[in-house]
């Protein structure tokens, strides 16, 4: 599909499906159902205003949403007390498929959402966006409800970076231009048209997430992008202009984990797609420099892009996707 | 055969347990408002979101006016009477400052979450909470966010409503955030002024002395603090707000003072307004710097009496929900309706503290109380029972 016509077709504007109660009732339809999922770790001053928000203007009001869960990692605070005094499920992520080795990684809480969520599509919201509103789902979920053929809608934003005096207009999405842009346009030029890549808001069919596999770190975005793509091509793709979301800024030393993350993924796609040819070893150390006494000195992070199969390819799920797609867990 | 007073009393309670379950809605609209800067006379995108509701809610004439106040009408079953619910928009906080809202068990915290953010959620989902619990009204009820209500705004844009509407009003209820219990029937009679001091570049230092505009400004505050007050009528002279100076190495050539100059008669308000200037010019005489004195705004004292119905309504339904009533006067949008001769109440909705500071929160739990009594109120005037010849 030609990139620009890509563009034209299945670029999105929130406000294009801000009549929920049209949404609604083409939803219901469809007799589909939507799952919300947000992954937590430490939320706990906007876990609150998330699920009130989401519960009283998407299941409340209008029902476009039917259920809400929160799947943690191991919060230190009170993000869960809060996400289910205020009407969300709550999970720990370790509870859920227990017979398997846990992994810490918001990649791991995504991928056993689909295990635990019931819905036809489900929808991932970070919990750290401070100016969160009812677009946030309904201009995800929008593209999947009114076209068939679409299977995974991203977010993307006018990012203003939180800074001490308010917001600023622009800026953000240092890793998307420095590092996945020039990548997907040497490798996947299609792929630069999703305008960001990184965003982890994102809307997809149950069928596509059940297939496809899930790096617990870093790396869980930019795999999606590249296994949906290859499977489906930029067709089955959707991106919704959300305006603004309001986010804590990460340091640049940050930045460097989380790109050395999604390199290694990167790589491995490359190589299993024969893109490249076969790839050596990779190295797993990330060796960032500090200066102590006036003497610099390394410092090494570990960051290991473990992968979790395809959700099909687990007995348990295959179990209960025959048991019956809408049952509870 | 009207609902007797008594009956609507009663009928509160039954109501509890379903507007609570509807708080929900109401804490989201609580948190997209106050997540909307909205400092006075920049109102313009907090309206729009109290119209989008009003629409959705399906009010009737949803609509904006000059003054940018944002209003719908809940048409009753009969018409006969035109109930005003009021919550002004703005905000004395700058747009520069983070909004955010927090939400736990128990508060919600977030700049201008009180003031008056809670006010405006209220007025919002009322209709909603109405309709809920399948409450019809006699009366239209005419919901109406206001702009330009604090400070220079000077309660302009209620004005501008009741100055340029044709419905005749019944009564009005304005709300404000905090604090359950509140009740002002009464206003205050008030002048709001800026002091400015200026001093010339020409300025003759060796003849005047050092000290630049915080002195002379210092010089101006001590001459107020000596006017003498009386006991009767009571008065008060609040000094809000001072801004002057820059830092070490420079001589503040620049002061202002923001004043509220407060009392229960409209005479002894206009003399301290009087002596204000008085005081501004002759310090200006011997000192050499520009002073002047600038009235941004003013009220008349006036208001219903203790025993208007709709002020013993008011205080039956708050003992009836075991809130003491704190009765005291205001300088609100309650002035504008004594201006126009209009009964009209300010109630509160809820606890809360830290008002206009960066952790200004409000109790949640309360909420459920602070609408039982706003429903009451409605309900008490719906059905004439706050009507001024009764």
């Amino acid at each position: 599909m030609e990139m620009n016509k890509w563009l034209k077709s299945n670029t999105y504007h929130h406000s294009t499906f801000r009549d929920l109660a049209e949404l609604v009732e083409k939803k219901q339809e469809l007799g589909i159902t939507i799952s919300l999922c947000i992954p937590t770790l430490n939320e706990q001053k906007t876990i609150g205003k998330e699920v009130v928000i989401f519960r009283s203007e998407l299941m409340q009001r209008y029902p476009l949403v039917d259920e809400i869960a929160v799947i943690d990692s191991g919060s230190t605070d009170q993000t869960l007390e809060i996400a289910s005094n205020f009407g969300a499920d709550t999970y720990l992520a370790s509870d859920i498929l227990p017979e398997i080795e846990p992994k810490r990684g918001k990649g791991e809480n995504l991928w056993k959402a689909i295990y635990q969520l019931k819905g036809d599509i489900i929808v991932y919201i970070d919990a750290d966006i401070k100016n969160i509103h009812p677009r946030f789902v309904y201009g995800l979920v929008g593209p999947l409800i009114h076209r068939p053929e679409i299977k995974y809608v991203k977010a993307f934003y006018d990012r203003p970076l939180a800074f001490s005096q308010g917001t600023r207009p622009s800026g953000g999405g240092r890793v998307t231009e420095i590092l996945i842009r020039p990548l997907f346009s040497l490798f996947f030029p299609e792929l630069s048209a999703i305008i960001q890549p990184l965003s982890g808001e994102y809307a997809v069919r149950r069928e596509v997430l059940e297939s496809i596999p899930f790096p617990i770190g870093y790396g869980v975005e930019t795999s999606h992008l590249l296994d949906v793509y290859t499977r489906w091509g930029l067709s089955a793709f959707a991106q919704t202009d959300l305006d603004q979301r309001v986010h804590r800024n990460q340091p640049t030393r940050s930045l460097g984990k989380m790109s050395f993350g999604i390199i290694q993924t990167f790589f491995s796609r490359l190589s299993k797609m024969n893109v490249i040819g076969n790839v050596p070893e990779l190295n797993t150390v990330l060796r960032q420099f500090q200066v102590h006494d006036q003497e610099f000195e390394t410092v090494e992070f570990k960051i290991v892009e473990e992968e979790r199969p395809p959700m099909i390819e687990i007995p348990a799920y295959r179990d209960r996707v025959a048991s019956g797609p809408t049952e509870a867990v | 055969m009207r609902m007797s007073f008594d009956v609507i009393l009663d009928s509160l309670p039954q109501y509890r347990e379903r507007i609570a379950e509807l708080s929900e809605i109401m804490l989201a609209n609580l948190v997209m408002i106050a997540e909307i800067p909205a400092p006075t006379f920049s109102e313009r995108r907090r309206m729009e979101f109290v119209l989008e509701r009003l629409n959705e809610y399906q009010l009737l004439n949803c609509s904006t006016d000059e003054a940018g106040n944002a209003l719908g009408i809940l048409p009753g079953e009969v018409g006969d009477r035109n109930i005003l619910l009021v919550a002004h928009m703005d905000t004395v906080l700058p747009a520069s400052m983070d909004h955010m809202v927090t939400i736990v068990p128990g508060y919600v915290s977030g700049l201008g979450i009180a003031d008056n953010s809670l006010g405006v959620a209220t007025v919002v989902t009322l209709p909603l909470i109405l309709k809920e619990l399948d409450i019809k009204l006699d009366s239209n009820l005419i919901v109406i966010g206001t702009a330009r209500s604090l400070g220079r705004g000077n309660i302009e844009g209620i004005r501008f409503f009741l100055d340029n509407t044709e419905i005749p009003i019944s009564a009005a209820i304005c709300v404000e955030g905090v604090r359950l219990g509140r009740l002002s029937y009464s206003s205050i009679g008030m002048v709001r002024g800026e002091i400015r001091c200026e001093v010339p570049e020409e300025y003759d230092w060796t003849r005047f002395g050092a000290g630049g505009a915080i002195a002379n400004m210092n010089e101006v505050i001590n001459r107020i603090f000596e006017i003498p007050l009386p006991r009767k009528p009571r008065s008060t002279i609040v000094l809000n707000s001072m801004k002057s100076g820059t830092g070490f190495d420079e001589i503040p050539t620049k002061g202002s003072l923001q004043f509220e100059a407060r009392s229960e008669s409209g005479q002894m308000v206009h003399q301290l307004g009087e002596t204000i200037e008085n005081i501004a010019a002759e310090v200006a005489s011997h000192t050499g710097a520009e002073i002047t004195v600038e009235v941004v705004a003013q009220r008349e004292p006036g208001g219903i009496q203790f025993s208007h119905p709709l002020a013993v309504s008011a205080r039956r339904i708050l003992n009836h929900l075991n809130v003491k009533p704190r009765i005291r006067p205001s300088t609100s949008e309650l002035s504008a309706f004594i201006d126009k001769e209009i009964p009209a109440v300010t109630v509160g909705l809820s606890t809360g503290e830290n008002l206009n500071e960066p952790d200004e929160r409000i109790h949640i739990d309360p909420i459920t109380t602070g609408l039982q009594q706003l429903l009451g109120l409605i309900l008490a005037v719906d059905k004439g029972y706050c009507d001024g010849d009764e």
